[in-house]
């Protein structure tokens, strides 16, 4: 970890720790607050980046590659992960798939849009109710430890993990008017 | 465009065949251990019923994701070719599953539809193939432009033979009758999984 470049964006070390650990394959539902993450990885030819139509499509896909042979990460927004629970609850987990998701939060800390607020509130039961592990990521200092830590432990325990990337850390989706 | 020559141009035009006959026939077909990912309901069942593939993958929920979980095989083992097998009422749940593998051009890459206009697991409700959607079509308007109806039983081997030795992707549509269908799947998730990976030989 200490050959990384210093004074790195959490996108920065997002992608340098996914590439750390082979995660080669990203789908996503686009989000504003994603878009250098996704831009970083269009960029980066170690990387497969491709957009979805549907959320629970990039958890098909991401699926069926970790069972040949690749490992995969679904960027989305709050709102995406709400139409995720029949897909966590009958591939993922039963099938015991290390589908790694990442979230940004919105619903919170600012939100300006009454039906993210909502939404954003069903997320962390869903994922309780499940026994999804599950970390918020509120400061620049435990972006690399968090993820770099939860995707050994995906792997090696073959269950699913969802990274909640918290306004704290990204500044979330500003109100425009 | 070989691929879609001599077949129906609409669903209305396509024989119906029944979905263990069609079935078997595909299997018997794969002879360099091509994936296939049976979605819910009695497309898997009746893939099961085909003979135990290793290199076969069972849904058990997460109705409509065949293709998204082919499209991921096809991805990370660019060399095996990939079958998604899907009924109507599930791929409608996911048509748009259909665009991005357009947009992907996935070369190693089938979807064969079984339509038989209902929802034949739960009590035999229309879906909306009945009611005059044509998946073939919508299929080549998402981008799949190789997308073709089996005419008849005949069609359909000929039809599995190109996909298995050209470039892709591919839709096929089969019409099919309501028979139940010949067994039922085990359910047993880790197992079909394990079982999936070390047929593909990731384990």
């Amino acid at each position: 970890m200490d050959e990384e470049a210093p004074n790195r964006a959490w996108h920065e070390i997002v992608r340098d720790v996914l590439k750390r650990h082979k995660v080669s394959l990203v789908t996503y539902v686009p989000d504003n607050v994603l878009r250098p993450l996704i831009e970083a990885v269009h960029a980066d030819p170690f990387f497969t980046a491709f957009s979805c139509a549907r959320e629970e499509e990039a958890v098909g896909i991401v699926s069926g590659a970790w069972m040949g042979g690749t490992r995969g990460i679904v960027l989305m927004q709050t709102s995406g992960f709400a139409t995720l629970p029949n897909a966590i609850a009958s591939l993922a987990v039963p099938f015991q798939i290390p589908v790694l998701m990442m979230v940004s939060e919105r619903g919170t800390l600012g939100e300006f849009n009454i039906g993210q607020s909502l939404v954003a509130r069903t997320m962390r039961p869903v994922l309780d109710a499940l026994a999804v592990e599950h970390h918020t990521m509120t400061r620049l200092d435990e972006v690399e430890f968090i993820i770099d830590r939860s995707i050994t432990q995906a792997v090696a325990t073959q269950a699913p993990c969802v990274f909640i990337l918290s306004p704290l850390l990204t500044g979330g989706k500003v109100f425009a008017k | 465009m070989t691929f879609t020559t001599n077949h129906p141009v609409s669903r209305d035009q396509a024989k119906v065949m029944n979905r263990f006959d069609i079935t078997k026939r595909m299997v018997a077909r794969l002879k360099h251990d091509e994936a296939v990912i049976g979605g819910i309901g009695y497309t898997n069942f009746d893939l099961w019923a085909a003979g135990r593939r290793p290199q076969n993958f069972y849904m058990l929920g997460s109705m409509g994701l065949a293709a998204p979980i082919a499209l991921g095989v096809a991805l990370a083992q660019p060399q095996r070719k990939v079958i998604a097998l899907e009924g109507d009422g599930s791929i409608l749940m996911q048509l748009g599953s259909l665009a991005t593998i357009a947009g992907r051009q996935q070369k190693n890459l089938a979807v064969v539809i079984m339509d038989n206009g209902t929802y034949q697991i739960t009590g035999g409700q229309a879906t909306a193939t009945e009611q005059g959607a044509d998946i073939v079509a919508i299929a080549r308007g998402a981008g799949i432009s190789q997308s073709a109806w089996a005419a008849d039983e005949a069609a359909f081997e000929e039809l599995i033979d190109v996909t298995l030795r050209e470039d892709g992707p591919w839709l096929i549509g089969c019409r099919i009758d309501k028979e139940k269908p010949a067994d039922t799947t085990e359910r047993d998730p880790p197992r079909i999984r394990d079982q999936f990976m070390r047929g593909l030989g990731v384990k």
